[in-house]
Formats: C-alpha cells, sequence, structure tokens
C-alpha cells in the first residue's frame, strides 16, 4: 500500500467541501428566486389560474318572457319539459356516442354534423342541448341506456308552450334551438344555458326583451369537471346571480277578434289584418294555412321539414306581410280621393257606364270587371257599386304621376313599419320604376293603357294584406296614419300592463274634409246598396267597406272570364276592405282569399265576422252611437 | 432558585441520558432531530395530499420504521467492514439490475421491480448506495487527486449501473446514482480544468445521447423547454404544478385547503410533486422552512463526514449528503419549472417507494462512519 499524503488529502477535501458548500448555497438561491416569482411577483396571475381551474359558472336561464293578448289573456307561456343534454369535455369519443345516440333514435343522422360544429363553438364545460322535448316514451328510452353515454344527460327545462295551438303563429311567431347562425350574431355569453330563441314573429322581434338575463351559480369542480361539495377540508364560498326573467310582452292583438278571424278564413289560402285605427295596433293578423310553432321548440325532423317547405299552399309564408297581390278595386276610394284633392272631377257629375271603355284613339277595350253596366253613376255611386268605367276615365285624367304620388302618401309601395319582421313593400308602380326595371327599350315606355289599369287596381300594383289594413285605417282616420304595432306594451312583475306610445307613420295632406265626407259615403255605400250590400244588412253598426277582386290570370280581350272554367289557382283573388263604425271607427280590416274570386262574395262575409266579434265581443267597450245613420244620397 | 436548580438539572439529566443512548446506539443527536422533523412534515404533507387518507400514514411511518432499522444497523458497522461489503454489494446490484432488464426485455415493459416473495423490490435503490460506495472504497487506496487511468476505472464503475438503469427506463435513478458515483470523484479533488473538458465532452455526449432517449424523455425536455406547447398533454403537469405554487402564495391556502391539490388539478400530489402540495398549502413560507431543513440536514451531514477519518468514510460521507441534496434541488426544480421533469421523488417527504428506507440506510452509514472515527484514530 502506497503511502498517503494524509495532510494534503486533508487539504484537498477541506476545499471541495467549501466549493460544494457554495454550489449548494448558490443552487439555493436560484431556487429560492424561482419561488419567489411564482409565488410573490407572479401570485395574482397563478391565483386566478387556479381559480378559473376549481370554479366553474353554471348558467341559470332566465325564464323566457309570457305572450299576453291586449286584455292579459295568456297566448304564450312556458312549461317544463326535458331534453337531452351534452357535456363535451365529459364525453370519451363524441362521435361514437352521437353514432349511438342517433341508433337509438334519439338523434336524426343528419343532425350530428351541425351538432358537432355547434359544439366545437361552445365554451368549455358548456351543456349543449342536443335534443329538445323528449317525448315519454324517448325519455323511457334512453333511460334504459343511460348508463351508456356518459355526458349526456336529461335536465329539465322550460321550452315554450302555445296553448292555442297554430293560433297567430304567423304574428306570434315560433322558438327554436339556437343554431349556428345564431350564435354568430348573439351575446354568447348572455345566452350560456339558453336552449330556444326566437325565430320569428313576436318571437323573435322582441327577442332581448323577452329572454331577459341569465343568472349563475359557481359551482366547484375537479379536474374531471366533476361538480363536488368540498374543497380538500373545507367548502368554500361560491358565488352566484339570480336571472331576470324576460319581459312579459302585451300585445294589441284581441283573442277572441284572432279566433273569429281564423275561423272565419276556415280552409282558405288568405290573410287577413285587423288595425285599430287610433294607434295602429294590429288587433288581429293571419296567415293561412299556417303550421304548429311547437314542432320547432322540440325540433324538427327531416321529414317534417319537407312536408312544411314542399306544401304548395306555402304554410311558412307569412302571406299577411310578404304575401304581394294587385290591390282590384280596394284602390279605388284612393283614387276618388285622388281625383276630388287634384279636381279633376265633379263628384256630382253623373257619367254613363255600359260596361266598357277605350281611351281616345285606341281601340283596346277596357272592360267591366264583373261584367254588366252600372248606367249613371256619380262618384259615390261609382266607389259603392265599384264603377270600373268610372275609374278607367279618372285614372286617365289623373296621369300615372298623380296616382303614384297620392298613393305614396297612404303608404303604397313603402314598409308599414311594423314592429315584427320580414314585411315587403309591394310595389308602386310608376314610369321611373318601369324604366329602370325593363331592359328592353320598348318595354321602358310606360303606356297610358297601363294607367288605366291603375285606376280599378290592376296591372304591376302589388300590395301586401297589412299594407291595405294600414291604408284602410288611414281612411279611417281622414289621413292619420300610424305604424302598425303587434305589440302594445309591457307587464311587469306586479303585473302593472305600461302600453308603449303609438308611432306616428305616414299622412295624408291637402286633403279636403267634403272629400273624406264624400269618399265615406261612398264606401258606405257599398256596404248598404252597392256591391256588398249584403254585408251591412242587420249590422248593429255602420259598415264602411269596398270590395276587391284581382286578377291573376288576363282573360283574352274578346272574351268573359268564367270562374268555373278557369283552373283554382289561376281564379281572382278576393279582397275585402272595412273599417267599423264608420262614424268613429274603432276596427279596420283587410282580407285577402287568394284564388277565392269576386271580392263581395267570399271576401266580405270574413270581414263582417271579424267586426262583429271586435265591436260586438261582451268585454269591449260598447259601440259608440249605434244607432246607425243612413248617408243622404245612399237611398235608391 | 433551589427549585430552578433542580430543574434544571433534571433537565440536564434528561439530555445527558439521550446523548448516552444516542452514543451507545452510535446515532448522531442533530441529524435525528433534523430528520424527526422532516418525517414529521411528511406525514402532515401526505396527510392532506392524499385526501386524508390513515392508510397512506401508516404505510408510511411502517416505511419509516423499517428505514430507521437499516439506520440503526448500518450505524453499527465500521468503515472496514463496509468497505469490504462495497464489491459484493455492487456485484449483486449489477446482477439484479441484469435480471431486471432481462425481464424488461422479455416482456417488452418497463421493469424496475423484483418481486421477492412478499415485498417488492428495487435493485436500482441499492446501487444508491453501493456506487458511492465502490467508487469511495476504490479511491481509498489511491492518491488524491485521481489519476487518469483510475479515473477511466470509475467511469466505467459508474457508468455501468447507470446504463442498466437509464434502460429500465428510470431516468430519475439513473440521474442519482451518476450524481452520487461522480459526487465522489468530484470530492476526491479531480481538478477543475478536468472538470471543465468532461462537462464540455459531457454535452457533446448529450447531444450524441438525444437519439438513444426515449421517445417520452425527448418529449419531457421539450415541455420543459415550452410547457405551453401541450398544455393538455405531457405539458400539463408542470402548468398544473406552477399554478399551485404561484397561487400559494406567502402563506398557502392553508393545510388541506389547496384546490389544485384537492380538487385533483395537481397530478401525482402525493408522489412526485408534492412540493407543489406544500406550495400551495402552507406558501413560500412553508417552502422556506422545508428547504432549511433540508439544508440544516446536508450541512449537519456534511459536517459528519468531514469529522470522519479516512479517505474511504470522508469521500462516501460527502457523497451521500451531497447527493441528498441533488433529490432535493431536481425535485424542486422540476416541480417548479426550473428543471426538466424526471421521476426523482423529494427525499423523505413523497409517499411511496423504497427510498425512505435507502435515504434513511444513507444516514445511518453517515453516522456510522462518524462515530467510528476515533477508533480509527487510536
Amino acid at each position: 500500500m502506497r503511502i498517503k499524503d494524509q495532510w494534503n488529502e486533508q487539504r484537498i477535501f477541506g476545499s471541495r467541501t467549501f466549493a460544494a458548500l457554495v454550489i449548494m448555497g448558490l443552487l439555493s438561491l436560484t431556487l429560492l428566486g424561482k419561488l419567489l416569482y411564482l409565488q410573490v411577483i407572479r401570485h395574482d396571475y397563478y391565483l386566478e389560474l387556479s381559480q378559473g381551474n376549481r370554479v366553474r359558472q353554471d348558467p341559470i336561464p332566465a325564464s323566457r318572457g309570457l305572450i299576453l293578448d291586449r286584455r292579459g289573456r295568456v297566448l304564450v307561456d312556458n312549461e317544463p319539459a326535458f331534453q337531452l343534454e351534452l357535456i363535451p369535455e365529459q364525453t370519451p369519443d363524441l362521435a361514437d356516442t352521437l353514432r349511438r345516440l342517433a341508433e337509438l333514435k334519439l338523434l336524426d343522422p343528419e343532425d350530428i354534423a351541425p351538432l358537432k360544429r355547434i359544439i366545437r363553438s361552445r365554451r368549455v364545460f358548456d351543456s349543449v342541448p342536443i335534443k329538445l322535448r323528449l317525448t315519454d316514451e324517448e325519455i323511457g328510452r334512453f333511460a334504459v341506456h343511460r348508463h351508456q353515454f356518459q355526458g349526456v344527460d336529461l335536465r329539465a327545462r322550460q321550452t315554450r308552450h302555445y296553448p292555442y295551438g297554430e293560433l297567430g303563429v304567423h304574428a306570434l311567431g315560433y322558438v327554436a334551438a339556437v343554431s349556428e347562425d345564431d350564435l354568430d350574431r348573439i351575446d354568447r355569453p348572455g345566452y350560456a344555458g339558453t336552449t330556444l330563441i326566437g325565430k320569428l314573429g313576436v318571437e323573435a322581434a322582441y327577442e332581448t326583451q323577452l329572454h331577459g338575463l341569465n343568472g349563475y351559480q359557481q359551482i366547484l369542480v375537479n379536474a374531471q369537471g366533476r361538480s363536488v361539495k368540498f374543497q380538500g377540508a373545507f367548502q368554500p364560498e361560491l358565488a352566484a346571480q339570480a336571472p331576470v326573467p324576460g319581459t312579459d310582452l302585451v300585445l294589441a292583438l284581441d283573442l277572441p277578434t284572432q279566433q273569429a278571424a281564423e275561423s272565419a278564413l276556415g280552409d282558405h289560402r288568405g290573410a287577413i289584418v285587423a288595425i285599430d285605427p287610433a294607434n295602429g295596433g294590429v288587433l288581429a293578423l293571419v296567415s293561412h294555412p299556417g303550421f304548429d310553432p311547437a314542432l320547432f321548440g322540440r325540433g324538427l325532423t327531416r321529414p317534417e321539414y319537407a312536408t312544411l317547405v314542399n306544401n304548395e299552399d306555402k304554410p311558412l309564408l307569412n302571406r299577411a306581410l310578404r304575401g304581394t297581390y294587385p290591390s282590384g278595386s280596394t284602390i279605388k276610394p284612393l283614387m276618388a280621393l285622388a281625383g276630388l284633392t287634384y279636381n279633376a272631377i265633379d263628384p256630382e257629375r253623373r257619367q254613363f257606364c255600359n260596361g266598357e271603355f277605350h281611351l281616345p284613339g285606341s281601340r283596346h277595350l277596357y272592360r267591366e270587371g264583373k261584367g254588366g253596366k252600372h248606367g249613371e253613376v256619380n262618384l259615390v255611386d261609382a266607389v259603392a257599386r265599384s264603377c270600373d268605367v268610372y275609374f278607367y276615365g279618372l285614372a286617365a285624367q289623373l296621369g300615372v304621376d298623380r296616382i303614384a304620388s297620392f298613393a305614396a302618401q297612404f303608404g303604397i309601395g313603402a314598409l308599414t313599419g311594423i314592429d315584427i319582421s320580414g314585411e315587403k313593400p309591394g310595389l308602386l308602380p310608376t314610369p321611373a320604376w318601369k324604366k329602370q326595371v325593363f331592359k328592353r327599350p320598348q318595354d321602358q315606355v310606360w303606356f297610358p293603357g297601363e294607367t288605366v289599369n291603375f285606376g280599378v287596381g290592376q296591372g304591376y300594383l302589388l300590395v301586401t294584406p297589412l299594407q291595405l289594413a294600414h291604408y284602410t285605417a288611414m281612411l279611417a282616420e281622414r289621413g292619420r296614419g300610424f305604424q302598425p304595432r303587434v305589440v302594445a306594451g309591457t307587464r311587469d312583475a306586479s303585473g302593472r300592463i305600461v302600453r308603449s306610445n303609438p308611432v306616428a307613420g305616414s299622412a295624408t295632406n291637402g286633403i279636403s274634409e267634403a272629400s273624406w265626407a264624400l269618399v265615406l259615403r261612398g264606401m258606405i255605400g257599398a256596404t248598404t246598396y252597392g256591391t256588398a250590400a249584403a254585408l251591412g244588412k242587420d249590422a248593429r253598426y255602420t259598415i264602411a267597406g269596398k270590395t276587391g277582386t284581382a286578377q291573376v290570370f288576363t282573360v283574352a280581350q274578346n272574351a268573359r272570364y268564367n270562374a268555373n272554367t278557369v283552373a283554382e289557382r289561376l281564379r281572382d283573388h278576393s279582397w275585402f276592405i272595412a273599417f267599423a263604425p264608420a262614424e268613429s271607427p274603432r276596427i279596420a280590416v283587410a282580407v285577402l282569399v287568394e284564388n277565392g274570386g269576386f271580392g263581395a262574395s267570399v271576401a266580405a262575409p270574413i270581414a263582417r265576422r271579424v267586426l262583429d266579434a271586435y265591436l260586438l265581443d261582451a268585454a269591449a267597450p260598447a259601440p259608440a252611437a249605434a244607432a246607425p245613420t243612413t248617408p243622404p244620397g245612399a237611398t235608391q | 432558585m433551589m427549585v430552578d436548580d433542580n430543574r434544571d438539572s433534571a433537565a440536564r439529566r434528561t439530555f445527558s441520558l439521550a446523548a448516552r443512548l444516542l452514543s451507545a446506539l452510535k446515532l448522531d443527536g442533530p441529524l435525528l432531530v433534523g430528520l424527526g422533523l422532516l418525517a414529521v412534515y411528511a406525514l402532515l404533507v401526505q396527510y392532506s395530499a392524499s385526501g386524508r387518507s390513515l392508510e397512506t400514514i401508516v404505510r408510511t411511518l411502517m416505511r419509516l420504521g423499517l428505514g430507521t432499522v437499516a439506520m440503526i444497523a448500518l450505524a453499527q458497522s465500521s468503515p472496514n467492514f463496509l468497505r469490504g461489503l462495497a464489491p459484493w454489494l455492487y456485484g449483486i446490484g449489477i446482477v439484479l439490475l441484469l435480471v431486471v432488464d432481462a425481464i424488461g426485455y422479455v416482456g417488452k415493459s418497463a421493469q424496475r421491480w423484483l418481486d421477492v416473495g412478499l415485498i417488492r423490490f428495487q435493485p436500482s435503490e441499492i446501487m444508491k448506495i453501493a456506487v458511492p460506495m465502490i467508487a469511495a472504497s476504490f479511491m481509498h487506496e489511491r492518491r488524491l487527486p485521481p489519476e487518469w487511468r483510475h479515473l477511466l476505472v470509475l467511469a466505467g464503475l459508474i457508468l455501468l449501473p447507470v446504463a442498466l438503469i437509464a434502460m429500465q427506463p428510470d431516468l430519475g435513478t439513473a440521474v442519482l446514482v451518476f450524481a452520487a458515483g461522480t459526487l465522489v470523484i468530484l470530492m476526491a479533488g479531480l481538478q477543475w480544468q478536468v472538470i471543465a473538458g468532461l462537462a464540455v465532452a459531457g454535452v457533446g455526449a448529450a447531444v450524441v445521447g438525444w437519439n438513444f432517449l426515449h421517445d417520452y424523455q425527448r418529449q419531457r425536455i421539450r415541455i420543459f423547454l415550452d410547457p405551453q406547447s401541450d398544455p393538455l398533454g405531457s405539458g400539463y403537469h408542470i402548468i398544473q404544478s406552477q399554478i399551485a405554487i404561484g397561487s400559494g402564495g406567502l402563506f398557502g391556502k392553508g393545510w388541506m385547503n389547496g384546490s389544485q391539490a384537492q380538487l385533483d388539478f395537481l397530478p401525482e400530489r402525493s408522489t412526485d410533486f408534492i412540493f407543489a402540495v406544500i406550495g400551495e398549502e402552507f406558501g413560500l413560507l412553508g417552502l422556506i422552512v422545508l428547504l432549511l431543513l433540508y439544508l440544516f440536514i446536508v450541512s449537519r451531514a456534511i459536517f459528519l463526514a468531514t469529522q470522519s477519518t479516512g479517505t474511504f468514510a470522508r469521500l462516501l460521507g460527502s457523497s451521500l449528503a451531497l447527493t441528498f441534496f441533488v433529490y432535493v434541488f431536481i425535485n424542486a426544480g422540476m416541480v417548479s419549472g426550473l428543471l426538466p421533469v424526471v421521476g426523482v421523488p423529494l427525499p423523505l417527504i413523497s409517499y411511496g417507494g423504497t427510498s425512505v428506507v435507502t435515504l434513511l440506510a444513507g444516514f445511518g452509514i453517515l453516522m456510522g462512519l462518524y462515530s467510528h472515527r476515533k477508533l480509527i484514530n487510536s
């Protein structure tokens, strides 16, 4: 064994120990530095991250506001129903889970792709509704297989309930599952927990008010996302915010009037709009055929949707707002007012009607719509008996520009500004319009004959039933118009109804009181001795009305229109507009029956039932001045 | 005054009785107190981290008991006996490692354990003691600082078991065994120029070695460099442990009230990541107390090593003491994001494994080497 240098070894070992202690010290300081950084400098940041880890906000959906009729009768409310919801983070194999749900017939296989997209765009740990409103049978089917579907559960949620079914569906609208498009539009955090969103009508237009503010409840979750009560040995305090329920809406709509209107229209395709002329409130709005709004609330199956879309009666089309038709003779009171205002006619001068009209220098024949001859008629008679020949001449005399600018004062060709979306402006034709729309130069010319047709509401002119109701209300109010509105106010939590102020709309100017009086006489004449004489019989109030028949199919020059020989869909549309009581109008109504034929025979009796329902309703205030006055000059 | 004196002498009598008992058992009082405090700390934290599991506490107490027995037993052995034991322990260790690797190779899976009847036994743990023992024993008979040819032998002695352990694969233990062996050489006075040269060579080897790493090991290093690159996958551990430590702040969220630990966000919270639980529940203050406790234990152990007699005793003792610090630093470093994640538990605090027994056995050796100093001098 070699001799070891003890002293040298001691020295080496001592210096190495010292070096080791120094290095240890440095490493400890490095570690301490890192800990200071994490626990002191970045403490707030990490505290927030840990808070985000452990606490999740579980949304509490606000209950959707109710929709009530003008007297507070419930038209739309909520009812609890079970729906299937899925939390993607807790679902081990999303694609497989959805596929197996489809196998159980709880999902439509074609819905899987859009559902996946919605799931992707939702926030972490949001519960995504995958099937709304399960039937008892479906609940049972899922319950049996529940253990196979981790992350999927049944939850009781409020869904929309329409106690009257299809009633007023085109006014009330419907709700349906929040779609991908909706997600791009809405305030997403505010809709966390919301399943249904308004899609049409009042439900869509007043979505913000009806929806309310969702609340939340913080819940403690563990790393697996499961809700737990305790954090170790402690139960931490968790914040909560109660939801603010949606506002109850009070409509202008009158339930009995709406019911009467729907039953009066029966199986006809058509539309009815009734307006309170004093404020524009929509008393009834019917478009038939309609559909069951509840279908959308529970999720439409593909065949059901196809049936709705492919139905040639177009149940999804809101005819009241979006159906455009020639006005037919309902335009005549407006023409008469124009003639008087522009001093184009002497109202008392009698003209002879032999059933035919020629423009000077033209051989084209303009026939009396219904055939026949009226003999000698003055202005009031011409309105009451709807003499086409009289108005052919008047229109030719006024010229298209004056007619168009006068009609525009009544909102023809423009949106009425109703508070539900989707309305169409129709078409108020002018030479300028024609020039813009037609391509070939020879088509761009405005022909004098087109002005003649304009006089009786045929040709290019197109109106919606809503526009005609609005126009009728303006006739009733002698030129004062309001924007039609379905919603009249709100009801607060204490049950107090707050009515909103009517919004003034278009108004006429320069029409004399005498002119209004003459036209009113003509319209009362229509329901007493004129085209709709049958209507006014035994009415307990005076009705001012006007029939209209809108041609769908142009009859050849020398032929006669025969309803029996023309295919049903090519038959004329039947119109009737009216307001009552004529002296102090409380309701203005426009009725359209598609392919109904002559206005007086189909549309007028329907209008009468609507007027009766509203004016004779026991609950309604008694109609003012019940004694009908016979207008002078109306006697025969 | 009389009463006070009596009391004082009573205390003194108790104290001297304990001192005599320790001396008879060849144990070191201050080191024992340090380890005892650490054990109490460990039980407190494990109770919280395990979700108040009494079973965990009982098992830890059993391991501590077993470790204490090993410590007392080894404290009785003389340096000469240990030197004689070194080649045997080393040889048996290598054979067992080969057996484990063979079983792992046949079974095509990671294999670290041997089932020996009642207990599962981890041969790599032997190497934590056997490697510094054989290295210190080798240098004991040679001149310090080590010469080149001796270095080559030492490198072989250290790298063979390190390679076998790394192949299991168990990177954490391989690193610790490598550290234990290398620390012997460093304490033996390896010249600084050589250390620098080897460090450069080491970096070169690391670049080459990258190709031999398992995918999951490479991934760990990548994640260490950028934990956010895979926040829900492999980076999850580091992110969650940093959230736990950082959210603890100065004073912590309170015992058994750490949301990261109690709500399962922190993975492996009672084993490798228990350091984060302490950081979350006891805050920076708790971690500093823990680190001071560790530094006290290491310092005392180094002191014992410097007071020991003979090259073997000093090299082995200081290597065991410093390896303990390496243990602490690697675990705390990986949990707090200073170092990549390698599976190294926090010594004596992490739950489970045979490391408690090996560590206490190491301290037993240290105390034995110290208490046998006079015998050799005389």
